[in-house]
């Protein structure tokens, strides 16, 4: 007989699992600055690179002379191209299966390319002797639009494809053409057109802006030339996929090859990609035999370190009059910069664009993506976003606009009147993905009553009113945008990353005393892994989550995996985590009861324990299984109680939500006041509501950033216009305004604990919502649609041309 | 270039080193001193990572010579926690609220926080987003750092009540 049992609810608050807002693990070192950053790593005899950079877009090297900085005091080497030849590492192959120069290799593709590489002892040595590199050049025509990359004479950019009419996503019909990527019914979908009550078009460009993260990318490399071990700390989103790029392009074995990603300070896809200050440091070190450290400073991450969106969509969708959508069409032109370094599953060169019927049962439709080098920054990260998701939203949204502008419906009816329904999942898009699971009138209902948007719409006929009157120079907009998300690639059937399937993974030691250590394939970078995690497996193992470690980011120490992007983490790696913890639990369950001496059948678990069936007082906890799993196993069983998982997920999840968002827009100064957000998310089973909200929180602000004011942009010499926080836009706390979150709960019918994943919503979802609001403000005045950034210039100078200023 | 004898005060002690006068302060912090609490984002003065007290003053480290910094007094990070080893308020709060993610910019906003509240120790919600203005965060939006700073506002003036 046992003592007496605490109740079911104390026992489960006891274990702080699902659905617990628990303070995070993280926070303790966080808040007292002993977080571990790649730049806080100190080695003996450590130096440190930096790069000559190229001030041209698009130019001849006609010689480097690196005599004055060799001669600077402290300064070790100076790598060119010609130095990563004779290793074969002066290009290196891009995730998008493209190549890319490592130094510059005869000429440069974009201003703020990596030229040369100076090691030196300390960073001031090395930035002086980078001013001391002398490199010639031979200025080239400039290609910037990439509008006119297709054009006959068109520069040649790529000298290297030259002549290639086969990339690595098919047929290329011109020399700076990368791919066509198509995918849908094009007769079906031309016919629905052509047959159409109502057809809107519009031409939507997504800008070319930047993830950001305050930490930039950085590295620090250390080649142990006894044992011909490399170990390789990084800002790395993906460390074991970079322990294998790193094995396959330096020919160093992989098993001597220690990939760590220590803390990263924030990633949002910028930490994906594989980037030349990586290679420069390894080889430095190999050459050197120390430690190599290279940390880019901000205005070099900004203008070379990746790039997002970049998408120039041009749209069609058709209607009855009624409003029933009956087709959609949509042609992209992407600007992929000088080499094409997207980060997405190797089939999909335009990612997941093909989500872009978002949330509406649209019967046919047809997408097709052309990708285009320019005289631009390689990138094409996934910032904040599922691979091209948040394009793909952000068309729809805006389409769903236009098109009830031309129809004269309200937003949200014609949204409502196009939703799947509940009863169609799991629902076959027209362009092929299968949606697992959705109930979005119930969803926007909630939304809609919350924010009482018949009284929104009221002021604002009223606004209007008194807008003409002349009584007041504000007009109100109301965004209304609803998003479905596809995020936890994926089924390895079709997601891989250069050839390696995108599972993941969790390992589970059960200690003796009843704790546990978990490991992943995944990497935080501010997601709060340690925390959450833990809390899957204390639900899942009866385990509380404050005596379960999660370790993450040491390739010698966790099992593969394809890392932290793509909101992949909770979907992927989340149910690696649930079905690890089933295997221990499958175990744990024949122990208690060879220690109960019942049949393995006669006992169940019951929170934190197993029980016999009908006889609640007789039962084993956790605590006591483990320590029997040490030394008093059924005859048969192997002891110790451990389990790993690799999961290959049945299919994507579709996070989903309802936005609403109210601006006034001063019209004589272009000054737009979010007067309120609401922000209503579905990600399905929630693990740590503080979390997903503190999630949300940071999504919509980025989705402010994007909407109302980044930009990278160049002028007609290819120069980066304000690539440094002079310019940039990032939110202070003045202009983000408070956030109204608020959720439904629909399960993932296919994931093990329903859970979906949610970083990326607010992003997704966030743009077209502020978007929405801003036309809409002008909407009465025939504005359909103008493009972003909506900062205060664009904003005003759409007022003028509306004829409205003062 | 020749170095400079550097001496000041950081988080109580006295400290001293050789560097060169044009040596940023982060840079002797971090790489002289091992405080790597504070971090760098931007080295254009906007970000905020890494604020520090200097002479009674939030100031961005990267930004100031060592040379102007001779003789000052400095804290940082980890210099914020109480005298007995107890976390301070601020630390707490930030905790208690979710008032971080990634944590980088967390110790340039909680020493910012730590000037701020001795500046104003009642602030309103409006005051709190001007006064941490100076310090970007990608990750969490804000809301829960001001919350967080509002609610260690309170703890501050009660135990401060409490005392008198």
């Amino acid at each position: 007989m046992n003592a007496e049992v605490a109740s079911v609810e104390e026992r489960k608050q006891n274990l702080k699992g699902m659905g617990t807002a628990r303070r995070r693990v993280e926070d303790a070192r966080f808040v007292q600055g002993k977080g571990n950053y790649v730049d806080d790593i100190k080695l003996p005899g450590m130096l440190f690179g930096d790069f000559v950079r190229s001030p041209y877009a698009h130019a001849r090297i006609k010689s480097v002379n690196k005599e004055a900085a060799l001669a600077v005091p402290g300064v070790k080497a100076v790598l060119t191209a010609d130095d990563l030849k004779p290793v074969n590492l002066a290009w290196m192959p891009t995730l998008a299966g493209d190549v890319q120069m490592v130094l510059a290799d005869g000429k440069v593709l974009f201003q703020g390319q990596e030229v040369a590489f100076v090691v030196a002892d300390d960073r001031y040595a090395a930035s002086d002797a980078a001013e001391l590199v002398e490199v010639e050049y031979e200025e080239l025509p400039v290609l910037v639009d990439p509008f006119k990359a297709m054009d006959p004479d068109a520069p040649v950019l790529r000298e290297d494809l030259e002549g290639k009419t086969e990339g690595a996503h098919g047929p290329r019909r011109h020399h700076n053409h990368i791919f066509t990527w198509e995918v849908g019914d094009q007769d079906g979908t031309e016919r629905a057109l052509a047959d159409a009550e109502i057809v809107a078009k519009e031409k939507i460009t997504y800008q070319r802006v930047h993830p950001c993260p305050l930490e930039t990318a950085g590295c620090v490399a250390s080649m142990d030339k006894v044992n011909g071990h490399l170990t390789l700390w990084g800002t790395f989103q993906a460390p074991h996929a970079v322990r294998t790029v790193a094995s396959l392009i330096s020919t160093i074995p992989e098993h001597k090859i220690r990939v760590i990603s220590p803390d990263i300070g924030g990633g949002f896809g910028n930490k994906v990609g594989v980037y030349p200050g990586y290679i420069c440091s390894v080889v430095a070190s190999i050459v050197l035999g120390v430690p190599v450290k290279w940390i880019e400073d901000r205005i070099e991450n900004l203008q070379s370190t990746a790039f997002a969106r970049d998408y120039h969509m041009t749209g069609e969708i058709s209607a009855t009059r009624d409003g029933r959508i009956t087709g959609l069409k949509c042609h992209v032109l992407a600007d992929h910069g000088g080499f094409d370094a997207c980060a997405d599953p190797t089939k999909f060169p335009a990612g997941f664009f093909n989500i872009c019927t978002g949330s509406y049962d649209i019967p046919v439709a047809h997408v097709s993506v052309d990708g285009v080098y320019t005289n631009k920054a390689p990138g094409g990260v996934a910032y904040r976003c599922s691979f091209r998701v948040t394009e793909a939203s952000y068309f729809i949204e805006r389409m769903m606009d236009v098109l009830a502008r031309k129809l004269e419906m309200d937003p949200a009816e014609l949204r409502i009147k196009n939703f799947i329904k509940k009863e169609q999942f799991p629902y076959t898009s027209a362009l092929g993905w299968e949606y697992d699971s959705g109930d979005y009138h119930t969803a926007m209902e909630k939304a809609l009553e919350t924010v009482k948007y018949k009284a929104l719409r009221d002021e604002q006929k009223a606004n209007r009113e008194a807008f003409a009157r002349g009584e007041t120079r504000s007009l109100m907009g109301v965004g209304v945008g609803f998003f479905t998300e596809i995020v936890g690639a994926g089924p390895i059937k079709n997601c891989d990353i250069l050839g390696l399937g995108m599972f993941d993974s969790c390992e589970i030691r059960v200690h003796p005393t009843g704790s546990a250590i978990a490991r992943l394939g995944t990497i935080s970078q501010g997601q709060g892994h340690a925390t959450t995690f833990a809390q899957i497996l204390a639900s899942e193992i009866g385990i509380p989550a404050d005596q379960i470690t999660v370790e993450e980011g040491d390739t010698d120490t966790a099992p593969y995996g394809l890392g932290t992007y793509g909101s992949r983490s909770t979907p992927v790696a989340g149910a690696a985590t649930a079905m690890a913890g089933r295997k221990i639990k499958a175990k744990a369950q024949m122990i208690a009861a060879w220690l109960l001496e019942v049949h393995d059948d006669d006992v169940e678990f019951d929170v934190d324990r197993f029980v016999v069936k009908g006889a609640p007082e007789r039962f084993k906890t956790m605590a006591e299984v483990a320590f029997a799993a040490y030394n008093n196993v059924p005859p048969g069983l192997e002891p110790g109680l451990e389990a790993v998982s690799y999961y290959d997920p049945p299919n994507m999840t579709y996070p989903f939500g309802a936005y609403v968002c109210v601006v006034d827009i001063d019209v004589d100064t272009g000054v737009t006041d979010i007067r309120r957000f609401y922000a209503l998310d579905d990600c399905g089973t929630r693990i740590n509501p503080m979390i997903i909200e503190g999630q949300v929180h940071g999504g919509l602000t980025e989705a402010l950033a994007i909407a109302m004011g980044q930009e990278i942009s160049y002028d007609e010499m290819g120069n980066v216009k304000g690539a440094s926080l002079m310019d940039f836009f990032l939110p202070t706390a003045v202009e983000t305004p408070v956030w109204e979150t608020d959720f439904t709960v629909t399960p993932s019918p296919h994931h093990p604990i329903g859970a979906k994943g949610v970083g990326e919503s607010p992003n997704v979802g966030g743009v077209s919502a502020f978007s929405n609001a801003v036309n809409d403000a002008f909407a009465h005045l025939g504005l359909t649609h103008t493009q972003m950034p909506h900062d205060h210039w664009r904003v005003w100078k759409t007022a003028e041309r509306l004829g409205i200023t003062a | 270039m020749s170095k400079m004898h550097v001496k000041m005060n950081v988080n109580g002690a006295e400290v001293e080193g050789l560097a060169e006068p044009r040596t940023l302060l982060i840079h002797f912090l971090r790489e002289q001193l091992s405080l790597t609490g504070p971090h760098i984002g931007c080295e254009t003065s906007h970000c905020g990572a890494c604020t520090v007290d200097l002479n009674g003053k939030s100031v961005k480290s990267c930004t100031v010579f060592v040379a102007q910094s001779n003789g000052a007094e400095v804290t940082t990070i980890e210099g914020i926690a109480n005298a007995d080893g107890t976390l301070h308020a601020l630390q707490e709060a930030f905790r208690e609220h979710h008032g971080l993610q990634c944590g980088f910019c967390t110790p340039g906003m909680i020493t910012r926080a730590y000037r701020l509240l001795q500046e104003n120790p009642n602030p309103s919600e409006e005051e709190i987003r001007y006064g941490i203005s100076g310090n970007l965060c990608r990750c969490t939006g804000y809301q829960n750092i001001v919350k967080a700073i509002r609610a260690a506002a309170d703890e501050l003036n009660a135990t401060r009540e409490a005392a008198q």
